[in-house]
């Protein structure tokens, strides 16, 4: 019911920026505006995206992953949980308590002993505050997640991949290049051998996840990295695991790491 | 807005809805015996039979020759061999990817035989290869629920495709 609310009025902006045509906004960005964009080796989806969807993501009214900040920052002040707090009673204002910290994530924390992604950091602060944990892709921890890593909004990603992250990052980057499904392809096939070239109509970016969650045009809606993987595994026929298993959590990590030094762009917008 | 193809090769719309772990298919898998990337598959009961001789397959899969106009629909369609998301073709409409080689002229610089080990497993010609293997089922990793124990293409499609390769004599015919 309520990602039918959210889903409407992202349709009606949606709609709005198509009627009110976005062509005044297109522009063609000069090299220097796409440096920002990339970091050494490593380029965001942004690169590879149209004028048109980057105009959209660049524009706070028109990207429709807006929404989705606002209902995080609505649940940032609510109560919730036996405790009777919000996240505002000991966080205060996530301006400034959560500056950086989307863009660290996925990391090892000490108190749960492994790697987690903000989804999992999430729920176990809900957990401390005795309210339900969130379910995976469900709309208040989209909201969250993204109104979290938000803060970090144009902060360089930079994941640790040393230290007691290590051995995940390297289960991460085992999946990445592991052959698997009915096609018997890698991701790493797809985005790093054949990356800037087309797989029919589409370009092939390196599959970077510095802007998710991501509002996708085709989803209409804001999603997890870990529904891409989901999509990237059912396109060469592979089963999708679950959300929140560990081989995700870990490929995240190896993924994030990919891609540190690139803007945190969440909410990006892609196709 | 231009037409959203997101889903390379099955709709990810369609499958969303699975929910079992990739568990099953390593299950399955576990009891089909391992062995590296033959060229024969006469350890794979379920299918039709061939021998590689040198870098091709003489015999045909089917007794029914292959129909290239089959053929030229199994290269379109995102179901069937998706070629086309991979492989320029002299096809009008077409919107080719290019990360194979461009397949005008094809029917040109190979044989039938040649052409069909090709398309049935072109990882016995290049082990690193992402072509996918059209006609094999062992091997494999994680595959999806409906799609376990299944080839990409029917030994039918297969005979058509090659019928329809054949065709390609020239390079940069546009039909
Ligand atoms: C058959 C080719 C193929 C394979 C294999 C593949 N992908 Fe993708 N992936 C795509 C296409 C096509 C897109 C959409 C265009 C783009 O951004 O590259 C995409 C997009 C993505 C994106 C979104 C990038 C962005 O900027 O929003 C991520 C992340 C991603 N892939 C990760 C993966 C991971 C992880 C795997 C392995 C589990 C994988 N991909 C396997 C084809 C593939
Ligand atoms: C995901 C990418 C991909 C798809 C899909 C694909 N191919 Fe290929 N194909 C390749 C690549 C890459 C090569 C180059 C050979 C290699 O990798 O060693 C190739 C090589 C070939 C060759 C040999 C060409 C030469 O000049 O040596 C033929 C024939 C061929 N493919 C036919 C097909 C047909 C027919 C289909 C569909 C049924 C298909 N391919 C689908 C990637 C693909």
């Amino acid at each position: 019911m309520r990602a039918r609310l959210l889903a409407t009025p992202a349709a009606v902006a949606f709609g709005f920026a198509v009627a009110f045509g976005i062509a005044p906004l297109v522009r063609s960005l000069t090299q220097g505006d796409l440096a920002k964009y990339t970091a050494g080796e490593a380029k965001s989806g942004y690169v590879y995206a149209t004028a048109q969807t980057r105009a959209m993501e660049d524009d706070e009214f028109q990207n429709p992953g807006s929404l989705w900040v606002d209902k995080g920052k609505a649940l940032w002040n609510s109560v919730d949980g036996t405790a009777g707090k919000s996240c505002a009673s000991c966080h205060n204002a996530a301006e400034t308590s959560m500056k950086g910290v989307g863009a660290s994530y996925p990391k090892y924390d000490a108190k749960i002993g492994r790697v987690v992604d903000i989804e999992e950091r999430i729920n176990f602060e809900r957990e401390r505050m005795g309210a339900t944990p969130w379910k995976w892709e469900s709309e208040p921890l989209l909201a969250m997640t993204v109104y979290v890593k938000a803060q970090s909004h144009g902060m360089s990603v930079a994941v640790a991949t040393d230290g007691p992250a290590h051995a995940t990052w390297e289960q991460g980057k085992a999946f990445y290049e592991a052959r698997r499904g009915q096609l018997d392809m890698a991701c790493a096939q797809c985005h790093v051998q054949n990356n800037d070239r087309k797989l029919r109509s589409e370009t092939l970016s390196q599959g970077q996840i510095n802007g998710f969650p991501t509002y996708r045009l085709d989803w209409q809606a804001v999603g997890s990295a870990q529904r891409r993987f989901r999509g990237c595994n059912e396109q060469v026929r592979a089963e999708p695991l679950p959300y929140g298993s560990p081989q995700y959590v870990a490929l995240e990590l190896y993924l994030a790491s990919r891609g540190n030094g690139l803007p945190v762009e969440t909410p990006a917008v892609r196709k | 807005m231009r037409e959203m193809t997101k889903d390379i090769f099955c709709g990810e719309r369609a499958t969303q809805k699975r929910t079992v772990t990739a568990l099953a298919g390593i299950a399955v898998f576990a009891f089909v015996p391992l062995y590296g990337v033959g060229a024969d598959n006469d350890k794979v009961p379920a299918l039709v039979r061939y021998h590689v001789v040198a870098d091709g397959i003489p015999t045909p899969l089917t007794s029914r020759p292959g129909n290239s106009v089959e053929g030229e629909k199994v290269v379109e369609d995102r179901k069937l061999g998706n070629c086309l998301s991979c492989h320029a073709f002299p096809l009008k409409a077409a919107d080719p990817g290019n990360v194979g080689p461009d397949l005008r002229g094809v029917g040109s610089r190979y044989k039938a035989a040649q052409l069909r080990l090709r398309v049935v497993n072109m990882k016995v010609l290049d082990p690193q290869t992402i072509m996918p293997a059209y006609y094999r089922v062992d091997g494999l990793h994680d595959v999806g629920k409906a799609f376990v124990g299944k080839t990409i293409l029917d030994p039918q499609q297969v005979e058509d495709l090659v019928a329809y390769l054949a065709t390609l004599t020239t390079k940069g015919t546009s039909r």
